[in-house]
C-alpha cells in the first residue's frame, strides 16, 4: 500500500449517489504527489462524477476526501488548492486571453506587475505568446485548450483535475497536444488528474491508470501492467483486445491447467487458486500462437475464418470447436496461418492472466441485492475483501460484468458471440 | 423603400419588422398591411409636425418649424427632465427588483418556474386601468394602508401616498416590471454554469464571481429590459394620470393633451416625433453596445 504521507489526494470510501442512482461506488485511491494518473473507463461511469468532487463541485454522498492530508468536505472550490480544466474549456467569452489567464492572480490580489509576468510565463508555456488581446471566439479549439491550461496552472495549484481535455480535438491535434500535456507536466511537477475514455490516451501518458467501470475502480496500476496483468475481466476487455477462456482451474506446480469448453490450455500459477476453481483465461491477440503439431500441455484448436491485414500487423479470426472465435495477430513478414485451415493454439503460460471468476459471482450477488438500509456495512467488506489482493488488484467487478462473464471472448464480434455464450450457458446447465 | 422608413420607429415596430423583413419580400399583402397600419400613420406624424393650426384648430397645410420651437419652452423641458427621472427611476427599480427574480426563477425546479412565471404573467390577462385603481384604493386617503394605520392609532391623519411621484414610480414598475424580468430571465438561462464554476475554481467567491462573471454575462438582458421598461415609462400617461393625479406630467401626459384638450395635433405630433427619435437613440446606443434587437423580442 501506499504511505499515507505520499499521497496528495486520497479519497476513502467515497460514495456517491443521486438519487437511486449510485455513481461511485466505494472508491479508494490514493494520488501520489507529482504523478500523472488517469481514471480511465467507459462513458458513465463516474469519472467526471469522481473528479468533481475533488474539485469541490458535487459533495460524495459518504466517505472522505483529503487534499494534502486533510480533509476537505468543509472547503468551498475556491478555498480548494486544485484547478481544472473543464471538459469544454469554460472560458470567460468577455474576457480576453489575458484576463482569462490573469483570473486567478486577479482573485488572489495579486500586484499588477507580478501579474503581467507570470500571465506571459504561463502563455509562453503554452506556446500562446501575442494572444493575449485575442477573445475565445477568435481562437481555434486547441488555442482554447492552451488558455483553459494556462488558466488552470496560474495559480501554481498542487493538483490539476483535468476531464477529458482533448475530446473535442481532432486526432492529429490530440496527439501533439498528449505529448505537450505530458511535457507540461514533467516540467511543472504539478499533480495531474486525467480522466478520459481513450484507452489509448492514457496508456500513452499516464504513470498510473485507474481503471473505472459502473463506479467501481477495477484496477489501479502503471500502463504496463494493466495491459498485461488485467486485475477483472473488464479490464481484459476494455484495455485492448483479449481473448477470454471460461474454464475450471487445476493447479499443478508453478501452472495451472485450465479445462475450457474448446480444450485443455495453460496459465502461470500465481498462487490463490484452488482445485475445481472456475477460471477466466485472459490471452493477448499478439500472444497467441499457432501450429499444425499441439503442445504440450494445450489441446486447443482454431480453423482460421479469415485474415485481415491491418497496417503492419495480420488479425486472424479464428473459429474453435466450441463456437468461441478467438484473435490472433502476427506483425507481417511473420509466418501467418492460412485462411480455412486447422491449426493447434498454444501461448506461454506466462503469457496468460488468470483470473477469480467465483469471487466476481459472489460480488455479483452481493451488488444485486438491495442493501439500501445497510450498504455501507457491505461496502466497507467489500473494501476488506478488495484489501486483500493489495490495492492493486483491487475492486470486484460489477453485476454487469459478472453477467456478462457468461459470454466469450471479447474480442469476437458481438453477433458472433452471442450463439457461443448460448450455447456455453446451455453446456452449464 | 416603406418598410425601411418603418423600421425607424419605436423599438416594438421595429423588432416586429425586423422579424418580418424576409418575409416582407415575397408577401406583397404583409407589406401593404405594413405600409397602411405603420408606415402612412408615421409619414402623417412627420407631415403634420410641420404644419399648424387655424382658431378653429383646424391643420394648416403650410410649412414651420414652430412646433419644433415650441419645445424649447422651459416648462416643456422641465417636464422632459422629470419624464426621464421618473423613466430612469423606474427601470432601477425593476432592475432591482427583477434581477433577483429573474435569478430566482432561473434557479427553481421547472414546477415553480411555471408557478413563477404564471404569477408575473397574471396581470396581463387583466386591464392595467383595473389594475391601477386597485393600487388606488390600497393608497388612497381611504385606502388600506391608511385605514391600518390609523386603526392601529399609529397616525391620526391619513398619509398622503397617492399624487406624488412615488405613487407614478411604483405604478410604472407595477405594470412595466415583467418586461424587466423576461429578458433577464432569458439571458440567466443560457448562462453557461461552467463558466460559474470555472470562476469559483479560479478562487472566486460568490459575491466576485457575480460582480466578474455573472453579472456581465447577463448584462444583455439588463439592457434589453432596460429598454422595455424606459421607453414606455416614457409615454405612459394614464399611469401618471391615474397614480400621480395632476401632480407628475410625463412626456406622454403632455402629448395626450394636444391631442385631446388643446387640439394641437401639430404640436402634439412635433412632440411624438421627440420621443420616436428618442427611442431611436436607445435602441442605437443597445444595438451599438452588442446588444440584440432578438433579446428585446424576449416577449
Ligand atoms: N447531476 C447529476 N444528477 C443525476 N445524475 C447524474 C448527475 N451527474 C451525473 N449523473 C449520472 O452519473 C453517472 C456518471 O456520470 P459521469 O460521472 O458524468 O460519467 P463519466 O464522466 O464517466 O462519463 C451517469 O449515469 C450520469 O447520468
Ligand atoms: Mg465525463
Amino acid at each position: 500500500m501506499l504511505m499515507a504521507s505520499q499521497a496528495i489526494v486520497e479519497l476513502k470510501n467515497v460514495d456517491k449517489r443521486y438519487g437511486e442512482n449510485h455513481v461511485v461506488k466505494d472508491l479508494n485511491l490514493a494520488i501520489n504527489e507529482g504523478e500523472f494518473l488517469s481514471i480511465l473507463g467507459p462513458s458513465g461511469c463516474g469519472k467526471t462524477t469522481t473528479l468533481r468532487m475533488i474539485a469541490g463541485f458535487e459533495q460524495q454522498s459518504s466517505g472522505t476526501i483529503l487534499v494534502e492530508g486533510e480533509p476537505v468536505e468543509d472547503k468551498e472550490p475556491f478555498e480548494r488548492n486544485v484547478n481544472t480544466v473543464f471538459q469544454s474549456y469554460a472560458l470567460f467569452p468577455h474576457m480576453t486571453v489575458f484576463e482569462n489567464v490573469a483570473f486567478g492572480l486577479k482573485m488572489k490580489r495579486t500586484a499588477r506587475a507580478e501579474i503581467r509576468e507570470r500571465v506571459q510565463e504561463a502563455l509562453a508555456l503554452v506556446q500562446l505568446e501575442g494572444f493575449e488581446k485575442r477573445y475565445p471566439s477568435q481562437l481555434s479549439g486547441g488555442q482554447k485548450q492552451r488558455v483553459a491550461i494556462a488558466r488552470a496552472i496560474i495559480n501554481q495549484p498542487k493538483v490539476l483535475l483535468l476531464d477529458e481535455p482533448l475530446g473535442a480535438l481532432d486526432l492529429k491535434l490530440r496527439k501533439q497536444m498528449q505529448l505537450e500535456l505530458k511535457r507540461l507536466q514533467k516540467r511543472l511537477g504539478i499533480t495531474f488528474v486525467y480522466v478520459t475514455h481513450d484507452q489509448e490516451e492514457a496508456l500513452t501518458m499516464s504513470d498510473r491508470i485507474a481503471v473505472m467501470h459502473e463506479g467501481i475502480l477495477d484496477q489501479l496500476d502503471a500502463p504496463s501492467r494493466i495491459y498485461d496483468f488485467p486485475a477483472t475481466r473488464f479490464v481484459a476487455d476494455f484495455i485492448g483486445e483479449s481473448n477470454i477462456f471460461d474454464g475450471l482451474a487445476s493447479p499443478q506446480g508453478k501452472n495451472i491447467v485450465v479445462t475450457t469448453e474448446a480444450g485443455r490450455v495453460l496459465g502461470q500459477n500465481s498462487g490463490g487458486f484452488e482445485e475445481g476453481e472456475q477460471v477466466q483465461v485472459s490471452v493477448r491477440p499478439e500472444k497467441l500462437r499457432f501450429d499444425s503439431e499441439a503442445r504440450e500441455g494445450f489441446d486447443l484448436e482454431g480453423t482460421v475464418r479469415e485474415n485481415i491485414f491491418v497496417g503492419t500487423f495480420i488479425k486472424s479470426i479464428l473459429l474453435l470447436s466450441s463456437g468461441q472465435e478467438v484473435v490472433l495477430t502476427s506483425l507481417s513478414g511473420q509466418a501467418v496461418p492460412e485462411e480455412g485451415r486447422s491449426y493447434h493454439l498454444f501461448w506461454e503460460p506466462s503469457d496468460a492472466v488468470i483470473l477469480h471468476s467465483r469471487s466476481q459471482e459472489i460480488w455479483s450477488t452481493i451488488a444485486n441485492v438491495d442493501l439500501s438500509g445497510f450498504s455501507a456495512e457491505a461496502d466497507a467488506s467489500a473494501d476488506a475483501g478488495s484489501a486483500e489482493t493489495g490495492g492493486a488488484n483491487a475492486a470486484p467487478a460489477s453485476a454487469g460484468a459478472a453477467s456478462a462473464s457468461a459470454a466469450s471472448a471479447s474480442a469476437t464480434p458481438a453477433a458472433a458471440s452471442a450463439p457461443a455464450a448460448a450455447h456455453r450457458q446451455k453446456a452449464r446447465a | 423603400m416603406a418598410s425601411r422608413n418603418a423600421t425607424q420607429t419605436t423599438g416594438f415596430l421595429r423588432r416586429r419588422l425586423q422579424r418580418a423583413a424576409p418575409l416582407l419580400t415575397m408577401v406583397s399583402p404583409v407589406t401593404v398591411w405594413m405600409v397602411i397600419l405603420i408606415a402612412v400613420p408615421l409619414i402623417y406624424v412627420l407631415f403634420i409636425s410641420f404644419c399648424s393650426t387655424d382658431e378653429a384648430h383646424h391643420i394648416v397645410f403650410a410649412f414651420t418649424l414652430q412646433n419644433y420651437a415650441k419645445l424649447f419652452d422651459p416648462t416643456l423641458l422641465s417636464i422632459y427632465g422629470n419624464s426621464l427621472l421618473i423613466a430612469g427611476l423606474t427601470c432601477l427599480i425593476s432592475i432591482l427588483i427583477g434581477y433577483p427574480f429573474a435569478t430566482i426563477m432561473a434557479n427553481s425546479s421547472p414546477f415553480k418556474r411555471t408557478l413563477m412565471m404564471v404569477f408575473l404573467m397574471l396581470p396581463f390577462w387583466t386591464n392595467s386601468l383595473i389594475r391601477l385603481y386597485g393600487w388606488r384604493s390600497i393608497l388612497g386617503s381611504n385606502g388600506f394602508i391608511n385605514s391600518v394605520l390609523q386603526s392601529l392609532g399609529l397616525i391620526t391623519q391619513p398619509l398622503e401616498l397617492l399624487y406624488n411621484h412615488f405613487a407614478v414610480v411604483l405604478g410604472m414598475v407595477y405594470v412595466l416590471l415583467p418586461f424587466m424580468v423576461l429578458p433577464i430571465y432569458t439571458v440567466i438561462l443560457k448562462l453557461d454554469h461552467s463558466l460559474l464554476e470555472a470562476a469559483s475554481d479560479l478562487g472566486a467567491r460568490p459575491a466576485r464571481r457575480f460582480l466578474k462573471v455573472t453579472l456581465p454575462l447577463t448584462s444583455s438582458g439588463i439592457f434589453a429590459g432596460s429598454i422595455m421598461v424606459f421607453i414606455p415609462a416614457l409615454g405612459y400617461f394614464f399611469v401618471s394620470n391615474l397614480m400621480g393625479g395632476g401632480t407628475t406630467q410625463l412626456i406622454g401626459n403632455v402629448i395626450a393633451r394636444q391631442f385631446k384638450e388643446a387640439f394641437n395635433w401639430p404640436f402634439g405630433a412635433a412632440l411624438s416625433i421627440v420621443l420616436i427619435i428618442i427611442t431611436l437613440v436607445l435602441v442605437r446606443a443597445y444595438t451599438k453596445t452588442g446588444g440584440k434587437m432578438d433579446d428585446l423580442g424576449a416577449m
